[in-house]
């Protein structure tokens, strides 16, 4: 299998890339490690006439801390954030997310980016980018937009960016001392895709309370969402197994959870209740444990 | 549309005219001639393309030759010297690390990345640093003897936790 042809472009610098796409408008795709785009080219999911690669802005590849934000750029590979000193520092979390992301050789291209900007349903980052209260930064010939990442996933494949963006950074507040994070996936067995992958994050008090709870949900539904009902069930009670099994039930409520050719939308359902109630099991082992995450401006 | 490339290939300066869709795995194969890449599934999934671009292990059905432009490409051609096969390679050969062997190229190209990252792997960062390969043979248990073989080979004392695996 080979694309249709194309035009392929490799611009210097981010502003050159804005003005590209600025000018070549829906006529062109971004490329960044092209691990999903040249798979749908190659079946001709997609063919723009324009390809923009971005390997050769610099400023998008770069991982650094300001203040208590960890900032990831967005043709940061997964294999970066994997490695990154910087952020098995200060979110050791999000470097162990990345390393159960697909496969070696994929993590070499795939970036964090373009993953989160492709919102595929069963992509890994997008239970974190939700569960850590990510912010998407845009940038397009009028300037930089902030996205929120409670209103960045908004269907199939589709995010709040603009025709005209180029998503520049993540930015990621960093955890507070008290607070413990996992991140527990089915992998699909051949493509390492989540069949269901759950990113739970609980704050816990000195006394065992839950004082704050985001649990993302990535692989049932058409796209990544936050386990809303769990959250509030757990939320300024004992974080304990009594409490966690009974919130968990609640796992799929106010998610639009799909089957696809592998697992009926019941299957998945069962799922997601029981990968929620594990994840959230995971914490509370974690929590006693003492496995909490650094403290924020321990590094810098 | 064509575009000037030049890639060092297995040490060797390659410059071409290539069109902008040209994959690099067909750039090796078609173009070159270096045909011990292999393509299985075409989708990013098994890995029999898998070469090394700039010392990573990649996928070469899934990404573009014109991406590959002023990089460094080897290819499972090129990883033995003077004659000889690489200690991976040999590892292979001598625990049975292949049936058809259709995997192998790639298998040995992502090994070598392996033993770069992980030295002395852990059977349990063995198998997690293969799934970006696939065997249809099935044959991973003689993979595994073989990658373990290749560590002890290749780094500076071997690993007596080796000898049990040998032996299954």
């Amino acid at each position: 299998m080979f694309p249709a042809s194309f035009k392929y472009h490799k611009p210097g610098s981010l502003i050159e890339a804005v003005e590209l796409l600025a000018t070549l408008g829906d006529e062109a795709k971004l490329l960044a490690g092209g691990h999903s785009l040249i798979p749908a080219l190659k079946l001709r999911l997609a063919q723009p006439q324009h390809l923009i690669d971005l390997s050769g802005v610099g400023d998008l590849n770069q991982v650094r801390v300001t203040g208590n934000t960890l900032i990831i750029g967005a043709t940061t590979t997964h294999w970066q954030v994997e490695s990154s000193p910087v952020v098995r520092n200060v979110l050791p979390y999000l470097s162990k997310v990345a390393a159960l992301i697909a496969d070696p050789q994929v993590r070499n291209r795939g970036t964090i980016g373009g993953s989160v900007v492709n919102a595929d349903p069963a992509a890994d980052y997008p239970a974190s980018i939700l569960a850590l209260n990510a912010e998407m930064v845009c940038i397009s010939r009028s300037g930089q937009r902030v996205v929120e990442a409670a209103d960045w996933f908004q269907g199939l494949m589709t995010t709040a960016i603009e025709e005209s963006e180029i998503l520049s950074e993540i930015r990621i507040p960093l955890l507070s001392s008290n607070s413990v994070a996992t991140y527990l996936k089915l992998p699909h067995p051949a493509s390492r895709f989540a069949v269901v992958g759950i990113a739970a994050i609980a704050t816990l008090t000195a006394d065992g309370q839950c004082a704050d709870a985001r649990i993302g949900v990535t692989g049932v539904g058409s796209t990544a969402s936050r386990a809303n009902h769990v959250e509030r069930q757990l939320l300024h009670q004992r974080f304990d197994v009594k409490r966690i099994d009974h919130a968990s039930d609640a796992a799929c409520e106010g998610l639009d959870i799909d089957g696809d050719m592998h697992f009926s939308a019941d299957d998945k359902r069962q799922l997601c209740r029981v990968y929620v109630r594990r994840a959230l099991h995971q914490l509370r082992a974690l929590a006693e444990s003492g496995s909490f995450q650094p403290a924020i401006g321990d590094v810098v | 549309m064509k575009h000037s490339i030049s890639i060092t290939v297995n040490g060797e300066k390659r410059s071409n005219e290539v069109e902008s869709r040209l994959l690099l795995v067909h750039f090796l194969r078609d173009v070159l001639g270096l045909t011990g890449t292999h393509v299985g599934c075409d989708t990013s999934q098994c890995g029999a393309c898998t070469v090394s671009l700039s010392g990573q292990a990649v996928k070469s059905c899934t990404i573009l030759a014109v991406q590959a432009d002023g990089t460094d490409v080897v290819t499972i051609e090129g990883i033995g010297a003077d004659g000889k096969l690489h200690p991976i390679q040999e590892a292979f050969r001598s625990h049975h690390g292949l049936q058809c062997g259709f995997c192998t190229p790639g298998m040995i190209m992502a090994v070598k990345q392996l033993l770069e990252r992980y030295p002395d792997p852990t059977p349990e960062e063995i198998r997690h640093q293969l799934d970006g390969n696939i065997c249809r043979c099935t044959g991973y248990h003689g993979i595994i003897k073989a990658i373990e073989a290749a560590a002890d080979e290749m780094g500076s004392k071997p690993n007596p936790r080796h000898k049990q695996t040998a032996a299954s």
